[in-house]
């Protein structure tokens, strides 16, 4: 007789006829309807219901939760501030080689100027500079100094349309002249298909000297005579066109046109490129103008590359970072060494007494876990002050080592803002995070265990290492997990006391968030860490085995 | 060292005055005096916190006697380590190692005596074999069944090879007809085996089925050292009487005792004739025992010198095998009989005044 034997399913006497394939009409419910269709209908019920309790939690969790890192995800290659600031700029880049040896043609620096004028006048261009310092150090203050010049280019022009005749100088004419038919101030200016049709340039300068002025002042664009830029854009289009086309221009402004096209021949001109280098001459500068082409697309892995000591160069090819830049390969390896060294004593520290404790009484053992606790009652920062305080030149632990001797006046430790003050102070803050899920662990395992394997002949170092230690696995996995992914995004305590060789990623992140506000880079660095983190998770479910891990 | 007829050491495991108090205020185990023979199958019975545990963990190692020696084979073992003390354990929750395979579970003992690899095996084998689990050497504890694991732990407890092996409610969470076969199959591998067991319960019928001698505990004291039989029909105090079996209990005082009869007063007045046994001199309370299948009221079958006594019927049930009617005795109105469903059986009426009857043997006047 074998249990085997005694548990297998006694075979029910019409088993084999339900199992048989027989087609059978299908269930109707008492009302008629198939009864798998009334099932679902009734589950569908419940269903909606339970979801309805729960929807205000998924909205909160998503709102709270999966929108900031979604998010962040969206930011870390987001790029639009390039093509939204120069967006006729970028389109008039789109033909040119970046890596050749040539400046862009003019059309390229003629929009240039349109661009900025607008750009200058909304206030965008040193955000715009700023961004694109990031990738090519130096050109923010090309930016910077062209706020001052750029409306003056193509002053020379206006000065002679004016001359003319006076009505270029009219802001109502303008208007008339190069708006759609029906267009109004309140509206955003749009150009007439004709205007866009002969006078590409002009429209596309005088639509964003337009739109500069309803969105920066809510004024009317028709009430403000336009800047320069419009004028060498006009000088441009009249200089292309031909006579014919001049002539069929129908609606307002026809004339002028036509004697401004007679005219415009007989310009006094200048180089649209000595222009631009008169307000400033690094844009003549290679470098400048293909670090705009290499990051007018509105997606980039610019921000990816730099948070990994690689960029993209100017002609838009991945080289290394420049070598006083290069400090996020070497961040992320202190970040991931030093969490798990963190790790590791925790461990060693938080075993131990974990074991303790789930070995005591159930007085005691409450007594001490509030102990365990008692940290988190006292604020972060004046835990981390405190091991300033011990650790410090002058500190506790210094001055007691003077005195009994062990090291000498002029040789007190640094034990401060340094990798080893970082590990001791977030070794001390970790440790409950340890030491609560191997405690719950241990709860768990029955004294019983342990005497069995004493009473089968084990000395207590066996019975402890083959038979208890293997149960408490699930809380060190627990623990680790915890430790490790809290230290990896920690920022406070290797602040206060990791110094220059103690900081960890999240401290550049930080830095980068709220001091360079560069939060492209800051959302890719958090990105990689989020990464890192999914990866390690992943790689300890491969090895471990995440059924491994138990809270208790 | 004492040896019995077929040379065996009667004394193999020795209580001697043995006593312990966990808190130092109360005694959990009072003045322990108790010999075990080698090869017995001794059970520990008694009510829960009766001290039963208690006593097979000083035994095991893993409590030490506050007073008192405990001997091994002769040898005091107060201060040998657990795990030198060479004696097999099943655990009430079995304790099956919940990481290791069952081959691992068994080879475990092995490993720690640095037995070979291949002797390993085949104690291994020979012991699964014995307990018919030979096809689950590679199942986790977690995957077999509550009377498998039982078998597991038995295994594992005497794949070593020991002596003596303890046992602490090791059926307790079975069910009753798997509980049963176990108690079959514990005893005749102890018995194939020829170990020491020391068996701890807290069920009667488990107790008086398996054992040889049962040590009935209370208080922690044992109350009744005895064969199950003896242990049933000549309970030395009331205790063991309640405790073991069902028993019908009278009061009453003590008027005379005649070497070995007592007559006895019970509370309303009626006079019988009882066996004395924890009972002294008249004028004592006493407890009168009566176990409900020595009462008779079939009036052919009443022995001439039986004593008989008026009842009322006050239920009758119908239990196949047997008929057990609660009457109402002597002002006791929960004495009970118990009568085989024979052809020539009468069945009662509620409400019915019948006369029943026993033999004064079968009374015992105990403590009260
Ligand atoms: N570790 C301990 N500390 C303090 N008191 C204990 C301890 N273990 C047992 N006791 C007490 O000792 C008494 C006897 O306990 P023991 O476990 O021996 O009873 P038991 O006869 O095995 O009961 P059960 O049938 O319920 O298992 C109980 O009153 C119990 O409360
Ligand atoms: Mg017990």
């Amino acid at each position: 007789m074998t249990d085997a034997a005694a548990d297998a399913p006694i075979p029910k006497p019409d088993a084999g006829d339900r199992a048989r394939p027989e087609r059978q009409e299908p269930l109707v419910a008492a009302d008629g309807r198939p009864l798998k269709k009334s099932l679902q209908r009734s589950l569908r019920r419940q269903k909606l219901r339970a979801f309805g309790l729960v929807a205000p939690l998924l909205l909160f969790v998503l709102v709270t939760f999966i929108a900031p890192i979604a998010d962040m995800l969206f930011r870390s290659v987001e790029n639009q501030i390039v093509s939204e600031t120069l967006p006729n700029t970028t389109a008039a880049l789109v033909g040119w080689d970046a890596s050749g040896e040539d400046l862009p043609d003019d059309a390229a620096f003629a929009a240039l100027s349109y661009d900025l004028a607008a750009a200058v006048e909304q206030r965008a261009h040193t955000r715009l500079g700023s961004r694109l310092n990031y990738e090519t150090t130096g050109i923010s203050s090309a930016f910077r100094r062209s706020g001052r010049g750029i409306d003056d280019v193509g002053e020379i022009y206006l000065d002679q349309f004016v001359a003319l005749d006076p009505v270029w100088e009219d802001s109502g004419f303008w208007a008339r002249m190069i708006g759609a038919e029906g267009w109004a101030h309140p509206a955003p200016f749009a150009p007439s298909a004709q205007a866009q049709g002969l006078l590409p340039e002009t429209a596309a300068a005088y639509t964003a000297f337009a739109r500069a002025m309803q969105i920066r002042n809510d004024d009317d664009p028709a009430a403000e005579e336009p800047w320069a830029p419009v004028y060498l854009a006009l000088q441009r289009d009249l200089s292309a066109a031909d006579a014919g086309d001049v002539s069929a221009w129908t609606g307002p402004g026809a004339e002028q046109l036509e004697a401004a096209h007679a005219a415009v021949g007989g310009f006094e001109s200048v180089p649209v490129r000595d222009l631009i280098a008169d307000v400033d001459d690094a844009w003549l500068e290679h470098d400048v103008w293909a670090t705009i082409k290499t990051f007018s697309p509105p997606y980039t892995p610019g921000y990816f590359l730099t948070s990994v000591d690689l960029k993209l160069s100017p002609e838009g090819a991945i080289v290394a970072q420049d070598d006083y830049q290069r400090i996020h390969v070497l961040l992320f390896q202190r970040t991931l060494f030093m969490s798990l060294v963190i790790m590791g004593c925790t461990i060693l520290l938080g075993y131990p007494i974990a074991y303790l404790i789930s070995n005591m009484p159930m007085r005691t053992a409450n007594l001490l876990l509030i102990l365990v606790l008692l940290p988190f009652w006292t604020s972060l920062l004046v835990r981390t002050s405190a091991w300033k305080v011990l650790l410090q030149q002058q500190g506790v632990i210094n001055d007691t080592l003077v005195w009994i001797g062990l090291v000498a006046d002029d040789a007190r430790l640094t034990m401060i803002n340094n990798q080893f003050g970082t590990i001791v102070a977030m070794t001390h803050i970790l440790l409950p995070f340890m030491i609560l899920p191997l405690y719950s662990v241990m709860k768990t395992i029955p004294p019983s265990y342990v005497r069995a394997a004493k009473s089968l002949g084990a000395t207590n170092w066996t019975a402890f290492w083959r038979v208890y230690f293997p149960q408490s696995v699930p809380g060190i996995g627990a623990g680790c997990i915890l430790v490790f992914i809290l230290s990896i995004g920690y920022y406070i305590t290797p602040e206060l006391v990791g110094g220059t060789t103690g900081t960890f990623i999240s401290n550049r992140i930080a830095f980068h968030i709220s001091s360079s506000l560069n939060w492209g880079l800051a959302a890719a660095l958090g990105t990689i860490l989020l990464v890192v983190v999914l990866v390690l998770y992943w790689l300890y479910d491969r090895i471990v085995g995440i059924d491994n891990v138990s809270l208790g | 060292m004492a040896l019995d007829a077929g040379n065996r050491k009667t004394d193999f495991v020795v209580f001697d005055r043995v006593q312990k108090s966990y808190d130092g205020e109360t005694l959990v185990v009072k003045d322990l005096n108790l010999d075990i023979a080698q090869g017995e199958f001794l059970t520990m019975l008694g009510p829960s916190g009766s001290g039963k545990t208690t006593c097979l963990m000083m035994l095991a190692g893993f409590e030490t006697a506050t007073h008192g020696d405990i001997r091994l084979d002769g040898k005091p073992i107060n201060n040998i380590p657990p795990h030198k003390r060479g004696i097999g354990m099943v655990f009430q929750n079995y304790a099956l190692f919940p990481h290791m395979t069952v081959q691992e579970n068994l080879a475990f003992p092995l490993e720690v005596r640095k037995i070979g690899k291949d002797e390993r095996e085949a104690k291994v084998r020979r012991a699964l074999e014995m307990v018919q689990m030979q096809d689950f050497g590679v199942r986790r504890p977690a995957q077999l069944s509550g009377g498998q694991q039982q078998r597991i732990a038995l295994a594992r407890a005497l794949v070593f090879e020991p002596e003596l092996v303890l046992m602490d409610e090791p059926l307790g969470a079975l069910d009753k007809q798997l509980r049963e076969r176990m108690q079959f199959e514990i005893t005749r591998l102890a018995h194939q085996i020829g170990i020491t067991v020391v068996y701890v319960t807290h069920d009667q019928t488990e107790a008086l089925t398996m054992s040889d001698r049962v040590a009935v505990f209370n208080d922690g004291k044992i109350q009744q050292l005895a064969e199950p039989d003896v242990l049933y029909e000549k309970p030395e105090n009331s205790f063991v009487a309640q405790f073991i079996g069902e028993n019908n209990t009278l009061t009453g005082t003590v008027q005379e005792i005649n070497g070995t009869v007592a007559t006895v007063r019970l509370d309303d007045g009626e006079i019988i004739d009882c066996t004395p046994v924890n009972v002294s001199r008249p004028g004592e309370r006493t407890q009168v025992s009566i176990r409900p299948e020595r009462v008779e009221y079939n009036r052919d079958r009443l022995s001439p010198d039986a004593h008989t006594i008026h009842a009322e019927v006050l239920e009758f049930i119908y239990m196949g095998d047997i008929f057990r009617t609660r009457l109402r005795v002597a002002g006791n109105e929960d004495f009970v009989i118990k009568t085989r469903n024979a052809p020539d059986q009468r069945r009662l009426q509620r409400g019915e005044t019948i006369e029943i009857g026993w033999l004064p043997e079968d009374c015992r006047a105990l403590d009260a």
